[in-house]
C-alpha cells in the first residue's frame, strides 16, 4: 500500500507525477493552433468523380507502356540449351555419368545446335542452373567479405561463417566459404559453323559481366593486384576447385578475386532456378550480325556435378533491350491492369453519371 | 460530512485492533513503574519505490513481468544462444530502446517522488522537548508523543491530537483542501480540562492502533494531584496529517506518525484500469497463431523436403561438423525456434512502444484545450490516466452524481415560504430600498405571514447552521479578501445589503465558512433580517436590525446523511429553543401534522417546477428546562462513549428531534452550467444517463427535468419505497408486481429497435426511478433464483429506459449498480462522474471515471480525468473521445496489417529457399522497418488525425455512436488481415514473377538474392505509407512531413546503408539499392505493385458512401 502513496500531492502540491499535464493546470493552455488541434489542413475526399480521370489516365498510360513491353519482350531473342545429360540421347550424358571429383582429364562434350534467327545486337550468353540452391541461408552467409576486400588478417583467418570451408590442412583457404568452393566452372566455347563446314569460334568477352562496384570496389586483391602469387602465400585453394585463385586468368585486372566469374558467382541468386551471366559477344560491325542464323557448337567442359542433387544446367543466348532480358510477365502485367483501370474508369464513369450528384467538392480546406 | 463518508466507505472491516498507549512528552505516568517506551516508526514517509541500489534490478523485474517485454526478452534470448537467422541486434535494440525509455520514465518519476518525499519529510517543525522549542525536521519527529507546536498556515506533520489551541474557544480550524479539496474551516477541539501548562502535563492517550478508518476514538488519562480524570477523544480532536492550520497557533500531541498516519494508510493504490483496445490481446493471439503455425508449418516441411536425396546436404553445401554432430529432435527444436525469430516481427515491440506513445502524447491534447480552461478556477482539464483516452470515445453509460456534478454547490437563496406564503428572493440587480423585511430583499407575493413568524423563521435560519465567521485581519485588503471568497466560493458578494455603512463595511470582510455550501445560502438569506455576527465561546451573536442578540449554543446535532437534519440547541435570555432543518422527507414526520399540508404545497411545486431548486423544511421546538436537562444529560452521556457512539448520538438525536412545529421552508437554485445542453447532448450520442444521487426522490426528479433528462412526454415509471408500500401485500410482492409490469412496458412492448438506430423521438420514452431501498431489495433478494431473475428484468428495464434516476443512494450502492451495468450483457463502457468524496467508489468502479470541479482533491487522485465544468464533458467525450478511439483503432489495425505483409514474403521465401530460414530482406531493414520507415507516419496520424473536424463532432451527437468498439471487433480486424495477406502476396509474387528472369539491367547483368529482398521491401514501404495517406482525412503539416519525410528517409538511408561511406563497402547489400533504381524493369515493377496494392483500397474508397470531414447528416 505504501508504495504507491504519493506524498507530494499530500503535501497540498497539485502535480501528478508523469504526465506532464497536471503543471498546466491553473494556468490557461496556449491558444495555438497545434495544441487546440486547430492546424490548417488539407482534407482530401476521394469520391468517383476525383478518382474517375485518375483511372483514365492510369489505363491510358499503362496500357501502351504494357503493349510496349512487351513488344520489347517479344522482340528479344533468347535461345536455351540443355546440357545437363540426363538423357542418354545428350551428348553430355557421358560426362555426366563419369564424372568424378579426383579425375585429373577434364570430360568436355559439344552440342550442336541450329538458330533460326540471327542475333543482331550484342549477345549474352548466361548460364542457368536448376534447383541449386544458392539462397540457402547456410550457402549465403558462408563467405568472408572482408577477406574478399582484400583484408590480410582476414586472408589468413578466414570467417567462422566460412566453416567448414575455412581451413584445409591447418591452412586457410582463399577465398573461402561454399560459394567461393562450389563456383561454376564449366567452360563454355562457341563455335559458329560456316555453311561449309569449317568450325569459327566466338569470341566471348569476360569483362563487363559483374556489377562496376563490386569489381572495383567490394572485390579487393589483398596487397592490390601485383603478383597474386606472393599475396596468396600462405593460404590454400579451394578444396573443389582445380587452379588456385591466382591462377583464374592470366589478365591481372580479371585475376584473384577480382575475376568477374568469380565475383559474379558471389552474388547469391534469389531463387533456386537462376541464371548468371557468362559471356558476352559483342557485336563487331553494323554490317554483319552478331550470331547469323546457322548452326553452331557449344563446346562444354563439364566440370560442374549436379546430378546428385538433380539439378540441371543450361546455356541461354539472349539480346537485351532495356529492360533487361526477356520476360513477359512486365508486358502482360502492364495492359491487365492499364485494362481494368481503364474499365473501372468506364464503371466509375458510369455510376457517377446515373447517381453522380450526391458527390461533394473534392477538396475543401479549413 | 466527509469524513462520515469516508468512514462509511472505508469502514467495512470493523475490527478494533487493540489500542495503543501514547506517553504525552515521553512522561512516563506516575503509577506506570516498568515504563518502557513503546516502538512506534518514525514519521519518515517513503513514497519512492527505488533506491539507486535497488532501481536497475527491481525496475527490470518489473518491466520484464510484462508479458510483451518477456516474450521479446525471450526471442532475444532464443536469437543469442540459438543459431538464427538474423542477429540478435534485430530484436535486441527494440527492445533495448523501449527497456531504456520505460526506466528513464520511472527513474525520473521515482526521482520527483524522492523529491516529494524530502520536501514532507525535511519539512520543519517545532517540537517541545523539555520546555524548550526545537526546530526539527519532520522526519526526526522520531517518536509517538512527542509535542509538537504548529503555527498558522503550517500543515500538521502527522496525525496529532489537539492539546491547547491559542483560540480563547479552545477550537482550531483547519483546511483539508490537499486531502479531499474541501476548501472551507473544519472546527477541531482542544482536549477538554487540560492545563494550560503543557510542560507539567503529564498524560496518557490511549487510542486504536493504525488504521486507515477515519474516525478516531481514544481516551486521555491525565495524571494531575492524583486525580486520574479521563478525558475522551474523539474525530474532533485529532488532526490529520496534511491539513492545514488556519487562524491558531497550537500544540499538539503526536499520536500516528509517518507511515502509519490515517492519510498514509488511506492511500490505496489505484487499481489498474484497462482499456478495451486491450481486446488488442486478442488478436495478438490470432498472430501468435499464425506465427507459430508458420513456424510448424516451415518446419516440417524443411524435413518433408531434407528427406529426398541430395537436398539436405548437397555437395556444394556442407554442414559443420557440429551441426552433424546435433540430435535431430534438438536440430527440429532449434529449427522451430529459429523459424520462430525469423517471423517474429509479425509482432512488433514497436507496436506496445507507439500505442503507449500515443496515449501519452495524446492526453497533452485534453490538457491543452482551451475549451476545458474554467477561468473562475483558473484549473484546466486533468489527465491522470492516459490509458483510457480512446474509453472516451465508447462509452454508453454515464452515472452521474447529482449533487455538485449536475447541480452546483455554490447556491443562491432563491425563495422562502413561511407559514404557507410564498417570498421571493429579489432580483439582484433590482433596487433595494431600505432595511426591513417586508419590503426588503424577501418580498411579499401575496400575502404575507405573522411578522412573528417571519421572524422566528429568519432566526432559526440564522441559528441552526456549523457556519464560521471568518473576520479579516487586515480591513484594508477587504478587496482583496473579497475576491478570495468569490474564488473559494465561499464568499458573500459585497454588493452592498443596504446596511448602514459602518456595517456594510464591516460585512465586507467578512467570510462564512461552512461545511456545505447550502448552509452560506441561508445564512446569506437570512441576513435580510438577521445577521450572524460568529460564534464565540459557545455564543452566537446576531443582529437584529440594529440591537445585538446573544444565543448560547448549547448543542450541536451534526448534520448526517442518514438523517438528513441538522439542529441546534440554543438558548436565549428567555428561553431554550431547538431549530431544525433538514430534508421535507425527514422533517414532516416529526413535525405537527396540521403544518405540514401547507409547507408541502410549497416543496412539491418547486420540486416539479423543473428548476431544481433544493428545499429545505425549518421547524423548531421550544424545550422546558425539564427536556432540555434530558437532552443535555443523553448527549453527553453518547458522545462519551468509546463503543457505538455514533449510533447511541443518534438516538439521543431521534429522542430530541420529535414534537417540533414547522415554520417554512427554503429554495436554493443552484443547476450547473450548461447541464441541460450536455446531457441532451450525451442522450443525443446514444449514451443512456443514469443519475445517481444520495438525495431524495423529489430534488431528484426536479433537478432530472431541470437537466431534461426527463422530458414532459417521459413516462415515469417508479420503484421507490412509496410505489411499495401497499396495505394489504408484502413489500416483495408488489416489487415482483411492479417489476413485471414495467418490464411489460418498456422492453416488450416496445419496438424492436433496429440495429444502430438511435429511435428516441419514435417511441415512448420511459424514465426510471428506484430509490436504495428499493434497489437493494433487488439485489440483495432472498432466494437466488429470484434475485438474479429481478436483477436481470430491472437491468432490461433500465437499459429500455432514457433515463434512469436511482436516488437515496448510498455510495457503495452506486459502485454497485456501476458495476451491475458493467459486468451486464455486452459489458458497456461505463463512465462515472462525480465530484466529491462519495463518488470515489463509483469512479473507481467505471471504466472511465471523471471528477468534476474544484472539489474533493481525493477524488481528483482517484479519478482518471478531472474537468472543471460538468459543460466540458460534452467535447471530452463526443469529440476527443470520438478522436481517439478512431485513431487507436486505426493504429492498431494498421499495426497488424503493415507487419503482416512485412513478414509474409519472408514467410513465401522459404518455400523458394529450402526452408533453411535465410531472410528476404537485410538485416538492417527488418529492424528499422517498424522502428523508423513506418513508425511515424502512423504515430502522427493516430495524433492528428480528425476524420471529421471538431465543431461537426460537436454539433452532431449522432456521430459519435460507434457501436459496441466496432472498430476493432473481428470484422474490421478480417479485413485488415486479409488486406495484408493479400499485399504480401502480391509483393513476393510480383516480384517472384519478375525474377522469373534475372538480368534486369540493360547491360545484362543479373540481381541476386539481396535485390529481390530490396524491391519487395521498397513496394512494402511505399504501400504501407501509402495506404495511410489513402486512409488519411486531415492532412496538416506534420503529417505531410512525416509521410513524405519517411520515404524519403527510406531511400535515403537505403543509399547510406548501399555505401555511400567507405567502411560500408563490405556490406552485403552494397549499392544494391542504386543497382536496383538503376533498372527500368525494376522501377516498373515498383510502380505496378504499389498501385495494384492500392487499387482495392482506392475503389472501397469511392464506393463507400462518402462523407466529408464538413459534411453533415
Amino acid at each position: 500500500m505504501a508504495s504507491g502513496y504519493n506524498a507530494k500531492e499530500e503535501d497540498g502540491h497539485i502535480g501528478v507525477v508523469g504526465l506532464g499535464g497536471a503543471s498546466l493546470r491553473g494556468r490557461k493552455p496556449e491558444n495555438t493552433a497545434f495544441k487546440q488541434q486547430r492546424l490548417p489542413a488539407w482534407q482530401p475526399i476521394l469520391t468517383a468523380g476525383s478518382v474517375l480521370p485518375a483511372f483514365f489516365i492510369i489505363g491510358l498510360i499503362f496500357i501502351p507502356i504494357g503493349i510496349g513491353l512487351y513488344v520489347t519482350s517479344n522482340n528479344i531473342r533468347e535461345f536455351e540449351i540443355d546440357y545437363t545429360g540426363v538423357e542418354v540421347s545428350s551428348p553430355c550424358y557421358n560426362c555426366a555419368q563419369n564424372f568424378s571429383w579426383h579425375s585429373t582429364t577434364p570430360c568436355t562434350c559439344s552440342i550442336q545446335f541450329y538458330l533460326h534467327q540471327a542475333y543482331e545486337s550484342n549477345v549474352f550468353m548466361y548460364y542457368g542452373l536448376s534447383n541449386f540452391y544458392q539462397n540457402h541461408r547456410r550457402y549465403v552467409k558462408s563467405r568472408d567479405d572482408s577477406q574478399l576486400n582484400g583484408d590480410i588478417s582476414s586472408l589468413t583467418k578466414p570467417s567462422k561463417e566460412c566453416e567448414p570451408y575455412a581451413n584445409h590442412d591447418h591452412k586457410p583457404i582463399a577465398p573461402c566459404g561454399a560459394i567461393a568452393n562450389s563456383m561454376f566452372n564449366d567452360t563454355l566455347e562457341l563455335f559458329y559453323i560456316d555453311p561449309n563446314g569449317t568450325r569459327v569460334p566466338v569470341a566471348l568477352s569476360s569483362t563487363g559481366i559483374a556489377w562496376w562496384t563490386d569489381k572495383h570496389v567490394k572485390f579487393r586483391n589483398p596487397g592490390g593486384s601485383t603478383n597474386l602469387t606472393a599475396a596468396f602465400q600462405g593460404t590454400v585453394k579451394p578444396v573443389n576447385w582445380r587452379h588456385p585463385v591466382y591462377e583464374l586468368d592470366t589478365d591481372p585486372e580479371n585475376n584473384g578475386f577480382i575475376n568477374e566469374d568469380f565475383i559474379v558467382w558471389m552474388r547469391t541468386a534469389a531463387l533456386p532456378t537462376f541464371r548468371k551471366l557468362y559471356r558476352v559477344i559483342q557485336k563487331k560491325n553494323n554490317m554483319a550480325p552478331t550470331l547469323p542464323r546457322g548452326n553452331y557448337s557449344l563446346q562444354v567442359q563439364y566440370n560442374f556435378p549436379v546430378r546428385s542433387f538433380e539439378g540441371r544446367k543450361r546455356v541461354i543466348l539472349s539480346t537485351i533491350s532495356w529492360m533487361g532480358g526477356k520476360n513477359p510477365f512486365l508486358g502482360i502485367a502492364y495492359v491487365t491492369v492499364g485494362s481494368v483501370c481503364f474499365f473501372l474508369g468506364v464503371v466509375l464513369l458510369f455510376i457517377h453519371h446515373k447517381y453522380g450528384n450526391r458527390t461533394n467538392n473534392a477538396d475543401i480546406t479549413n | 460530512m466527509l469524513r462520515r463518508r469516508l468512514n462509511r466507505l472505508l469502514g467495512g472491516d470493523e475490527r478494533r485492533v487493540d489500542s495503543r498507549t501514547v506517553y504525552v512528552g515521553h512522561r512516563s505516568s506516575p503509577d506506570s513503574e516498568g515504563f518502557i517506551p513503546p516502538k512506534f516508526c518514525d514519521n519518515r514517509i517513503v513514497s519512492s519505490k527505488y533506491t539507486v541500489w535497488n532501481f536497475l534490478p527491481k525496475n527490470l523485474f518489473e518491466q520484464f513481468r510484462r508479458i510483451a517485454n518477456f516474450y521479446f526478452l525471450i526471442i532475444f534470448l532464443v536469437q543469442v544462444i540459438v543459431d538464427t537467422p538474423t542477429s540478435p541486434v534485430t530484436s535486441g535494440l527494440p527492445l533495448f530502446f523501449v527497456i531504456t525509455v520505460t526506466a528513464i520514465k520511472q527513474g525520473y518519476e521515482d526521482w520527483l517522488r524522492h523529491k516529494a518525499d524530502n520536501e514532507v519529510n525535511k519539512y520543519l517543525v517545532t517540537v517541545l522537548e523539555d520546555g524548550q522549542r526545537i526546530r526539527k525536521e519532520s522526519e526526526k519527529i522520531k517518536q509517538v508523543g512527542d509535542v509538537v507546536e504548529v503555527e498558522e498556515d503550517e500543515t500538521f506533520p502527522c496525525d496529532l491530537i489537539l492539546l491547547q489551541s491559542s483560540r480563547d474557544d479552545d477550537t482550531c480550524f483547519v483546511t483539508t483542501a490537499s486531502l479531499d479539496g474541501e476548501s472551507n474551516h473544519k472546527t477541531h477541539y482542544t482536549v477538554p480540562d487540560t492545563e494550560k501548562d503543557l510542560e507539567s502535563l503529564s498524560a496518557t492517550i490511549e487510542c486504536e492502533q493504525p488504521q486507515p478508518d477515519l474516525y478516531f476514538v481514544g481516551r486521555m488519562h491525565i495524571y494531575k494531584n492524583n486525580q486520574e480524570p479521563i478525558v475522551s477523544l474523539g474525530p474532533e480532536n485529532l488532526l490529520l496529517k496534511g491539513a492545514t492550520l488556519k487562524n491558531t497557533q497550537k500544540i499538539c500531541v503526536a499520536v500516528y506518525t509517518g507511515m502509519e498516519t490515517k492519510m498514509a494508510l488511506n492511500y490505496q493504490g489505484k487499481s489498474q484500469k484497462r482499456s478495451v483496445v486491450e481486446s488488442i490481446n486478442a488478436f495478438l493471439l490470432v498472430y501468435l497463431c499464425i506465427l507459430v503455425s508458420k513456424a510448424l508449418v516451415c518446419t516440417t516441411l524443411k524435413y518433408v523436403w531434407q528427406g529426398k536425396p541430395g537436398q539436405d546436404e548437397p555437395w556444394y553445401n556442407e554442414k559443420t561438423q557440429r551441426e552433424k554432430d546435433t540430435n535431430l529432435y534438438l536440430k527440429m527444436f532449434t529449427d522451430f525456434l529459429s523459424f520462430m525469430v525469423l517471423f517474429n516481427f509479425i509482432i512488433p515491440v514497436s507496436m506496445y512502444v507507439t500505442v503507449e506513445m500515443q496515449k501519452f502524447l495524446g492526453s497533452f491534447f485534453i490538457t491543452w484545450d482551451k475549451d476545458f480552461f474554467d477561468n473562475e478556477i483558473k484549473e484546466g482539464a486533468l489527465v491522470n490516466t492516459s490509458d483510457l483516452n480512446e474509453e472516451l470515445g465508447q462509452v454508453e453509460y454515464v452515472f452521474t452524481d447529482k449533487t455538485g456534478t449536475l447541480t452546483q454547490n455554490n447556491m443562491e437563496f432563491i425563495e422562502c415560504c413561511i407559514d404557507g406564503f410564498q417570498y421571493k428572493h429579489r432580483d439582484a440587480s433590482s433596487e433595494l430600498d431600505g432595511f426591513c423585511v417586508t419590503d426588503g430583499p424577501v418580498s411579499k407575493l401575496q400575502q404575507k405571514a405573522g411578522r412573528e413568524k417571519e421572524e422566528l423563521f429568519l432566526r432559526a435560519l440564522c441559528l441552526c447552521h456549523t457556519v464560521q465567521v471568518k473576520e479579516s485581519t487586515e480591513p484594508c485588503l477587504d478587496q482583496v479578501d473579497g475576491l478570495n471568497n468569490q474564488v473559494d466560493g465561499l464568499g458573500i458578494d459585497g454588493d452592498g445589503l443596504g446596511i448602514d455603512g459602518a456595517l456594510s463595511h464591516l460585512e465586507e470582510q467578512r467570510g462564512f465558512i461552512a461545511s456545505s455550501p447550502d448552509e452560506i445560502a441561508l445564512v446569506k438569506g437570512a441576513m435580510y433580517g438577521f445577521t450572524f455576527l460568529g460564534l464565540e465561546s459557545k455564543t452566537m451573536k446576531i443582529l437584529n436590525r440594529n440591537n445585538d442578540v446573544e444565543y448560547e449554543l448549547l448543542h450541536v446535532l451534526n448534520f448526517d446523511p442518514v438523517r438528513r437534519r441538522m439542529s441546534v440547541i440554543v438558548r436565549s435570555s428567555s428561553d431554550t429553543l431547538l431549530f431544525c432543518k433538514g430534508a421535507d422527507s425527514s422533517i414532516f414526520p416529526r413535525v405537527r401534522q396540521e403544518e405540514v399540508e401547507r409547507i408541502r404545497l410549497h416543496v412539491e411545486r418547486n420540486a416539479t417546477l423543473q428548476e431544481g431548486y433544493r428545499t429545505l423544511c425549518v421547524a423548531y421546538k421550544l424545550l422546558s428546562a425539564g427536556e432540555y436537562a434530558q437532552a443535555d444529560a443523553g448527549l453527553r452521556e453518547a458522545r462519551l462513549a468509546l463503543q457505538d457512539r455514533e449510533e447511541k448520538l443518534m438516538a439521543v438525536y431521534n429522542q430530541v428531534e420529535t414534537g417540533m412545529s414547522l415554520i417554512g421552508a427554503t429554495a436554493v437554485e443552484d443547476l450547473q452550467e450548461e447541464a441541460a445542453e450536455t446531457m441532451e447532448a450525451l442522450q443525443g450520442a446514444g449514451m443512456k444517463v443514469w443519475v445517481l444521487t444520495g438525495d431524495k426522490m423529489e430534488t431528484a426528479k426536479s433537478t432530472c427535468y431541470a437537466c431534461r433528462l426527463f422530458q414532459k412526454s417521459t413516462e415515469l415509471l417508479e420503484l421507490t419505497v412509496r410505489t411499495l408500500d401497499d396495505e394489504n401485500r408484502r413489500r416483495e410482492e408488489k416489487l415482483h408486481d411492479l417489476l413485471l409490469d414495467y418490464h411489460k412496458k418498456a422492453v416488450q412492448d416496445a419496438p424492436p429497435v433496429k440495429e444502430g438506430v438511435t429511435s428516441w423521438s419514435s417511441s415512448q420514452d420511459y424514465g426510471f426511478i428506484v430509490d436504495g431501498a428499493s434497489l437493494s431489495m433487488i439485489l440483495n433478494s432472498s432466494s437466488d433464483s429470484s434475485n438474479s431473475r429481478y436483477k436481470n428484468l430491472f437491468l432490461q428495464i433500465c437499459q429500455n429506459c432514457t433515463a434512469v434516476l436511482c436516488c437515496r443512494m448510498a455510495p457503495l450502492q452506486k459502485a454497485q449498480i456501476v458495476k451491475m451495468v458493467k459486468n451486464s450483457k455486452g459489458s458497456p463502457i461505463t463512465l462515472s462522474i462525480g465530484d466529491g468524496a462519495n463518488d470515489v467508489s463509483m469512479i473507481l468502479e467505471a471504466h472511465v471515471g471523471i471528477i468534476k470541479g474544484k472539489e474533493g482533491r481525493q477524488a481528483v487522485r482517484n479519478s482518471d480525468y478531472a474537468i472543471p465544468k460538468l459543460k466540458h464533458l460534452k467535447k471530452l467525450l463526443l469529440a476527443h473521445g470520438h478522436l481517439y478511439y478512431v485513431r487507436i483503432a486505426h493504429l492498431v489495425q494498421y499495426f497488424f496489417y503493415k507487419n503482416l505483409c512485412f513478414i509474409l514474403p519472408q514467410f513465401l521465401y522459404q518455400f523458394f529457399c529450402g526452408y533453411s530460414q535465410q531472410p528476404l530482406y537485410d538485416a538492417a531493414y527488418l529492424t528499422m522497418y517498424n522502428i523508423c520507415f513506418t513508425s511515424m507516419p502512423i504515430l502522427a496520424y493516430s495524433l492528428l488525425e480528425q476524420h471529421i473536424c471538431i465543431e461537426v463532432l460537436l454539433d452532431n451527437a449522432t456521430l459519435y455512436e460507434i457501436a459496441k468498439n466496432a472498430m476493432l471487433r473481428w470484422r474490421p480486424f478480417l479485413y485488415w488481415t486479409v488486406l495484408g495477406l493479400f499485399h504480401g502476396l502480391l509483393f513476393f509474387f510480383g516480384v517472384w514473377y519478375l525474377f522469373y528472369n534475372p538480368a534486369l539491367q540493360d547491360n545484362g547483368q543479373v540481381f541476386g538474392n539481396w535485390s529481390y529482398g530490396t524491391i519487395v521491401f521498397t513496394v512494402l514501404v511505399f504501400t504501407v505509407t501509402l495506404k495511410l495517406a489513402l486512409d488519411t482525412r486531415h492532412w496538416t503539416w506534420i503529417n505531410h512531413f512525416v509521410i513524405w519525410g519517411s520515404l524519403a528517409f527510406y531511400v535515403f538511408f537505403s543509399f547510406f546503408w548501399g555505401g555511400i561511406i567507405p567502411f560500408l563497402s563490405q556490406q552485403r547489400l552494397y549499392f544494391v539499392f542504386a543497382n536496383m533504381l538503376s533498372s527500368v524493369s525494376a522501377w516498373l515493377v515498383i510502380i505496378l505493385l504499389i498501385l495494384l496494392s492500392l487499387l482495392p483500397e482506392i475503389l472501397l474508397v469511392v464506393f463507400r458512401k462518402p462523407r466529408g470531414p464538413h459534411s453533415r447528416q
